[in-house]
This record gives C-alpha cells, sequence and structure tokens, in this order.
C-alpha cells in the first residue's frame, strides 16, 4: 500500500462507516434504554430522518462548494431567516390579493431571488475589497440579523396556506418533499462541482489560488457565482421547510452556519480549501442528524447532543491530522 | 540571419522608491538556450513578471517578430507563446494531471461541461511526446517533484510555444531527472523554441546554454557565448568585483570541545551521524538540499527527537527535549528563514533582539524598556546593525541587517554553540563578506559555531573543517588545508568519499 493511502481510504469512505457504526450503536441501545417499543431503524423513522436532514444538507451543498473553492459563508443562518419572512410575509401583500394560488410559485421567487442577491452581495464584497470571506459574512450575519429583527420585532411572521402546506407534507414514492428537494440539491451540486468548468475552476482556485491566477483563471467571479449559490439554497432551504410550517421565529436559523460547517467538514471537505464534495457532505449531514435522532431515542437529553456533536467533531479533525501527518516527520509545535 | 523569438529594448520597472529594472535589452533567438544570471534581487523575477504579464513596464519595448506587444496579463503572454515553467511549482495537488495542464482552459461542451473525453486525448497526446510514466487522471498531489515539473512543462506544449521561460528548473532533482529535463529541453530547441533558462547553478548553465546575459541591481551587464567565456569572468559581471573568497583556518588556539555527537540517528532523516566542535572553530555542514542537515541542527535544538545517539554538552552527556531547553544549556539556532522562522517582521529591532528573554526582562508585571533598549544597543555596536534606531520594524532592514538582528538575538542569550543554517540566503554579496567576517569573528572569541550552507565557496571561506553529508549520512569529514572543491563535490554526491558508509 503507498504511504498515504489508508488515510485517504478512511477520509472517503470514514464517513460512511461512521454512520454504520451509529445505526447499530442505537439499535443495540435502544433495545435496552428506548422508552418507546419502536426500532431505531424502522423504516417510517428513517424517511423522516432524510427530511429532517433537509433544511441543513441543502445549505450544507452550497457551503461544500464555497470551502471547496477557499471561502466560508457565515451569514447563510440569518439569510435562510430573511427568506422565510419574504415567503411567508409577501403572500399577504394586498398587491397579490388576486392571484389566488398562484400567489405561491411568486413568493417562492421572491424568496429565492432576495436569498440569491444576498449571496451575490456577500461575493461581490469579497471579490471587490479582498477582505477575507470569514469577516465579510461574520459582519453580513450580523447585518441580515438585524434586518430580521427590524422587520418584525421580537414577533413571529406567520401565515399559512394549506395548499402549500399540502405540496410540502406530500410524499412521493415514499419520500417527503423536503427530501425530494435535498436530493436534486445534491445531485445539482453534485453535476456543477465534478463536471462543469465552473466547478473544475472552483477547486482549482481554492486548491493553489495563486496557480489559477496566473493560469488566466478569474477568481473573483467565480468566487461571487458560488455566494449566489450558496445564497439561493438557503433561501431554498427557508422556502422548503417554511412552506410546511408557516410561522418563523427572529431567531430561526441561528447557529445554522455552525451546523452546515460541521457537516461539511465531517464529509471530508477540506478547510483551507481545494478538496472536497458534495456526497462526502451528503454522508456529514446524515451522520448528525442521526447522532441528534439517536440520542433522543435512547432518551438523552436535547443540550447533551451539541456536546457530543462537538467532541466527535474535534476527534474527527484530531485523527485527520494525525493521519496526514505520520511519515512527514514534523516538527514538534 | 534568422530573427530572434523575443526582443527586450530598454526596459524599465520601477517600484516606490526602487528602480527594480533599468534598461534590460537581450534577445532570445529561435532554438537558443539563453541563461539570465543574477544575485538575488538582481531584478530576474521583475524582468520575468514583465514579460508575463504580471507587471507592466515602465518604459522600453518587448518585441515579438517585428512589433512591439503589449503584455496585458499572464493570459495574453501565454496566447501570445510565452510560457513559464516556475520555480515554486504552480499546479493546483488535488486536480489531476490533464486539469492541470489546461487549468483555465478546460475544453467545454454544453451547459459549462467539462469535455472529459477531449481533456484526456489532449493530454495524453502530449504525455506521450514527454514519455512520462503517468496519465491524464493521476492526481498530481500523488506525482513525484520531479514529475509535477513535467505536468508544468507539458503545460508549455498545449499552446504553440515561442519562447519557454525556466526558473530555476533543477532545484528540486536528483540527477537522472535532471537528465530528463535536459532532453526536454533538448527537444523544444531542436523545434526552434526560444529558451530562457535561469539558474544558479554555474555547471549547468556551462553544460546546456548558448549565451549568457547578466543582470546586477537591475541594470543589464551585458550578452556572451558561455563557450567563449569561464565562471570566473561570470561571476565577476554577477557581481561587480572579485569575490575574497580566501580560505580561513583559525590561527588561535582552540578550545575545549563544546559539542560532540556520537551516532545519532533520526528516522529516515539522517542516520549514524558523529561529529565534534570545539570553542573557538567553525564547522561547516556541506551537502544538497534533503541531506539532512538542518534535521541535524533541529534535533541539536530540541525540535526534532533522535531516534538514538547521543548529544554532548562539554563532556557530559544531555537529553534537549525542547527549544527552551536548548537555549538554557546554551545552544542557538540561527534558522534557514529568516524572514518565516527567525524574526517577527512586524515588530521592532530591540524586541525582536529580546525575544527569548522576554521573561527575564521584567520590572515587576511589566517589561523592562531600558533593559532591553541596553541590549540591544550593545549587540548593535558589536554586530554592526545599521538602522535608523530600535524603533525600526524589522521588516523594512536589508537582508544583512535582519540577519545580524537574529544572530544578535542568541548571542545575547549567551549560547556555547551557536548553529547557522544558511547564513547568507538572499543577501546581498556586500552584506555576505561581512556575515563571513562576523562568524570568523565569533569564533576568534570563543563560541564554537556551526555552519550549514549550500554555497561551497562560502563554506570553503568560512569553514575550519568540513562535514560532507549525503542521503542523511556524513561522508567524510575534511580539514581546511585537505578539501578541494572536487573532493568536497564528489563526497557530497555520494561518489568516493574515504569514508564512506
Amino acid at each position: 500500500m503507498q504511504p498515504g493511502a489508508l488515510s485517504k481510504a478512511l477520509k472517503s469512505g470514514a464517513i460512511w462507516g461512521f454512520i454504520v457504526l451509529e445505526l447499530a450503536f442505537f439499535s443495540i441501545a435502544g433495545e435496552f434504554l428506548s422508552l418507546s417499543d419502536k426500532a431505531f431503524m424502522d423504516w417510517e423513522n428513517m424517511l423522516l430522518l432524510l427530511k429532517q436532514s433537509a433544511p441543513i444538507g441543502i445549505i450544507a451543498m452550497g457551503m461544500t462548494l464555497v470551502m471547496v473553492n477557499g471561502n466560508i459563508d457565515l451569514s447563510v443562518g440569518a439569510t435562510f431567516a430573511i427568506a422565510a419572512i419574504v415567503l411567508l410575509d409577501s403572500m399577504t401583500w394586498p398587491i397579490f390579493a388576486g392571484l389566488g394560488d398562484w400567489v405561491i410559485p411568486v413568493a417562492w421567487l421572491l424568496a429565492l431571488a432576495v436569498g440569491t442577491l444576498l449571496g451575490a452581495l456577500n461575493g461581490l464584497i469579497v471579490w471587490k475589497t479582498g477582505v477575507d470571506a470569514f469577516i465579510v459574512t461574520l459582519g453580513s450575519m450580523l447585518g441580515f440579523r438585524g434586518i430580521v429583527f427590524m422587520f418584525n420585532g421580537e414577533n413571529p411572521t406567520s401565515h399559512l396556506n394549506w395548499t402549500l402546506v399540502d405540496f410540502a407534507e406530500a410524499q412521493f414514492l415514499g419520500l417527503h418533499t423536503a427530501t425530494w428537494f435535498l436530493l436534486g440539491v445534491t445531485l445539482a451540486l453534485w453535476f456543477v462541482m465534478a463536471r462543469t468548468v465552473h466547478g473544475r475552476n472552483a477547486y482549482a482556485i481554492g486548491d493553489n489560488r495563486e496557480a489559477a491566477v496566473n493560469a488566466g483563471i478569474r477568481v473573483g467571479p467565480h468566487m461571487m457565482i458560488n455566494f449566489a449559490i450558496i445564497g439561493f439554497l438557503a433561501a431554498l432551504s427557508a422556502v422548503v421547510f417554511y412552506s410546511e410550517s408557516g410561522s418563523v421565529n427572529p431567531n430561526d436559523g441561528q447557529l445554522y452556519e455552525l451546523w452546515v460547517i460541521t457537516a461539511v467538514v465531517l464529509g471530508g471537505t477540506k478547510i483551507t480549501g481545494g478538496a472536497g464534495n458534495v456526497i462526502g457532505t451528503f454522508g456529514g449531514v446524515i451522520a448528525i442528524q442521526l447522532l441528534r435522532k439517536g440520542l433522543g431515542h435512547i432518551g438523552a437529553d436535547t443540550s447533551t447532543v451539541n456536546l457530543v456533536i462537538g467532541l466527535i467533531l474535534i476527534a474527527v479533525l484530531i485523527l485527520d491530522r494525525q493521519l496526514n501527518i505520520k511519515g512527514k516527520e514534523e516538527l514538534k509545535v | 540571419m534568422t530573427d530572434p523569438v523575443l526582443r527586450l529594448e530598454n526596459i524599465v520597472k520601477t517600484f516606490p522608491g526602487v528602480r527594480a529594472l533599468d534598461g534590460v535589452s537581450f534577445s532570445v533567438m529561435p532554438g537558443e538556450v539563453h541563461a539570465l544570471m543574477g544575485e538575488n534581487g538582481a531584478g530576474k523575477s521583475t524582468l520575468m513578471k514583465v514579460l508575463g504579464g504580471i507587471h507592466q513596464p515602465d518604459g522600453g519595448a518587448i518585441v515579438m517578430g517585428d512589433t512591439p506587444v503589449v503584455m496585458a496579463g499572464p493570459l495574453e503572454a501565454k496566447a501570445k507563446g510565452i510560457v513559464f515553467i516556475h520555480q515554486e511549482l504552480s499546479l493546483a495537488e488535488e486536480l489531476s494531471v490533464a486539469e492541470n495542464i489546461y487549468l483555465g482552459e478546460l475544453p467545454r461542451k454544453s451547459f459549462g461541461r467539462v469535455d472529459w473525453a477531449r481533456l484526456a486525448e489532449r493530454t495524453n497526446s502530449i504525455l506521450k511526446k514527454l514519455n512520462v510514466g503517468f496519465d491524464a487522471r493521476t492526481r498530481v498531489g500523488d506525482l513525484s517533484i520531479a514529475n509535477q515539473q513535467m505536468v508544468e512543462i507539458a503545460r508549455a506544449l498545449t499552446v504553440d510555444a515561442k519562447a519557454v521561460i525556466f526558473d530555476e528548473p533543477t532545484a528540486s532533482l536528483t540527477d537522472a531527472e535532471k537528465v530528463v529535463l535536459f532532453d526536454v529541453i533538448a527537444d523544444l530547441k531542436a523545434s526552434g523554441v526560444g529558451i530562457i533558462y535561469i539558474s544558479h547553478r554555474m555547471e549547468e548553465i556551462f553544460k546546456i546554454t548558448d549565451r549568457i546575459s547578466i543582470l546586477r541591481d537591475g541594470q543589464y551587464q551585458g550578452t556572451v557565448n558561455t563557450a567563449e567565456t569561464t565562471e570566473e569572468a561570470v561571476t565577476q559581471m554577477m557581481i561587480g568585483r572579485k569575490l575574497d573568497l580566501s580560505r580561513n583556518a583559525s590561527h588561535h588556539e582552540l578550545g575545549n570541545v563544546a559539542l560532540q555527537v556520537r551516532g545519532l540517528s533520526c528516522g529516515k532523516l539522517y542516520s549514524d551521524v558523529s561529529f565534534e566542535v570545539r570553542r573557538g572553530e567553525v564547522l561547516g555542514f556541506y551537502g544538497l538540499v534533503g541531506a539532512g542537515r538542518t534535521e541535524i541542527a533541529e534535533t541539536l535544538f530540541g525540535l526534532r527527537d533522535p531516534s538514538s545517539g547521543q548529544i554532548l554538552l562539554d563532556g557530559e552527556e544531555v537529553r534537549i527535549s525542547s527549544p527552551a531547553d536548548a537555549i538554557a544549556r546554551g545552544i542557538s539556532l540561527v534558522p534557514e528563514d529568516r524572514k518565516g522562522q527567525g524574526l517577527v517582521l512586524g515588530m521592532n529591532c530591540r524586541d525582536n533582539m529580546t525575544l527569548p528573554q522576554v521573561d527575564d526582562l521584567k520590572a515587576g508585571p511589566f517589561m523592562a524598556e531600558g533593559a532591553e533598549v541596553a541590549i540591544f544597543d550593545q549587540y548593535r555596536d558589536k554586530l554592526d546593525i545599521r538602522t535608523p534606531g530600535w524603533k525600526q520594524r524589522v521588516g523594512n532592514l536589508s537582508g544583512g541587517n535582519q540577519q545580524k538582528i537574529v544572530i544578535g538575538k542568541w548571542l545575547s542569550m549567551h549560547p556555547n554553540v551557536l548553529i547557522v543554517d544558511e547564513p547568507t540566503r538572499g543577501i546581498d554579496v556586500g552584506s555576505k563578506s561581512e556575515i563571513h567576517k562576523l562568524l570568523r569573528d565569533l569564533a576568534a572569541q570563543g563560541y564554537a559555531v556551526i555552519v550549514i550552507s549550500s554555497e561551497m565557496p562560502e563554506v570553503l571561506h568560512v569553514s575550519d573543517r568540513i562535514v560532507a553529508m549525503y542521503s542523511g549520512r556524513i561522508m567524510r569529514t575534511f580539514t581546511s588545508e585537505e578539501v578541494t572543491e572536487d573532493s568536497l563535490i564528489q563526497a557530497i554526491s555520494g561518489l568516493g568519499g574515504d569514508k564512506a558508509a
């Protein structure tokens, strides 16, 4: 075996191994600890798990692209909340009163457009000012959240449209609407990243920016497109979720950015850019959701979930580092 | 007579405060290998950036054929047939060979898709020409450095190259890999491409180039036919005067053995290394990059744990567990990478100088500023550091003065053993000889000095004895009386050497 082969094999397959481990653990532990007599790996339960993965998962696909590109976006949670408000509030606007149920696609488009624009705005600032994406999106995270609170104070924004709720709760071939969106987005982002020139250039930029510049790749526009994509996906995630729930609190979507980044990193994307893929991210999203559900299943307090996931994330990164430096004989720190 | 593929006429480039290029003119003929030489900072890189469209010249012209051209950017330079093989490989390691070769120019299908079939086909036809042992889909990060360089060269072949510029191409190649590279250069030459070859290695320059152009401080010094000149003449053009490279054995009495190393090994990095250095002596370490010299220094400084062997300080066996431990035991290391490892560029001269002893220079909870300034003044005078004052940011000093700050920093810790890794890397010629003299003086004052260098004239000049290393082993230790350039080269190439292991 070549040096580094073990590390690579572990990296590409590790997340799926981890998922199997989780399933086995919670199934067995559930037999003894669970209060319900339903098995953990119940079919309905698994379908629900996929549906519940969708809000984080849809955004995580975009984050994979942005992080592979060498950037990061901390503002996705706030963008998510803004898009939700646009979706629910616009359906009550008097100018759309005569549309009947046709208000639904209009509201969707509006929300998606707002998300895309906010993302593009982040990208434009990163491109034109050269300020680190971490700082730019930290700022816009605070700013966007401020807009959310300015809109309706501490009060929730609510609007239920039953046609929309029916659509959101529908199941096609057994899978929920949200799951279909998650799968569709995963497939679309896989196509963009693995098959298109834009996607491959995004990898090149994240891997070796100077080489990309020297090769004449226009770094700025590529980055802006990717921020627009993640903005769009944050809005799409909101649109899918709030079509069903019909009510958004001004705090909704907070910490989403951290869950999303955790899923992406667990899925094997390099924090410095250049490597990663959406299939791994899909695994990361499922692994986190399994953990949340599983800990609930065996009766653990929801607050322990964060602790466990935090520990796992750090453990994974330590393991990854150990595997990578082995054989390189690094200096002591 | 044929026309040159590329002609530079009186190129001028000014940066704030610096005239980086001042009237550079030379031409490259088709089928010619044209060397470009000059000391660090002579303007070679700036000139190449002008050629590559990264900088725009302030004056003069680049002429291709009969017409002056403007290089608006890297893509345009490439479109005009000017291709660079960079010294620091400009590759994306996670991507495939094919994607790297066509970086920025991936063939497209509908919907912005990459045309993988066409990409593989084109790439493989180029790789076949180069006769390499990897294919289009290999991940570049999995290739050896030499093969990565082949990927860069393959990139040059994707366009109708008129001029190919090699920037220090052999810096990290083995001898066998060099042969392959020179074959590729010969092929390019035979097909009528003009080649600019930038290197410091005289041996290569005289082996493969037709003409040599020389820069000094941004000024063009002239072009000579390689066949009609000598290494000495070229060196003189580069530095503007003759270097004092006389041997310099100590005439003072040597003291006791300060540091002795017995059978020291560290994994695959080096093995069975034994040597000693006395007070008052300069011990030179010479070898190729990767021979294990720096790693030995790092072990002595507590940065690496040896896997076996002994280190004795003043005859007593010690285990050095960390840099703090090394410093406490009187060992100091002036690292290879001055800017990255030796200095905090944003801090001022005084604070850099007193960095290792800030804990000892306290007045209550506060810094003892007066004591710090006193230390700085003492070593400024001792080492003749030229700076407007201690408030000067170190990043604004010249390389020579920066190096003196680092040396002063360690001297202020009163070491017994001073290890200096590449003492004059990136330092201009004038300051070089000052640093050399300083190292000799320090030995005369009773320090045990270890100098690691990749420049043969330097080791020959400053050392009392020279340890020649090859591939992690000491091949031979020379005294300054017996050493010759030939025997030294043989020893570090793994040929000969009396004590070959």
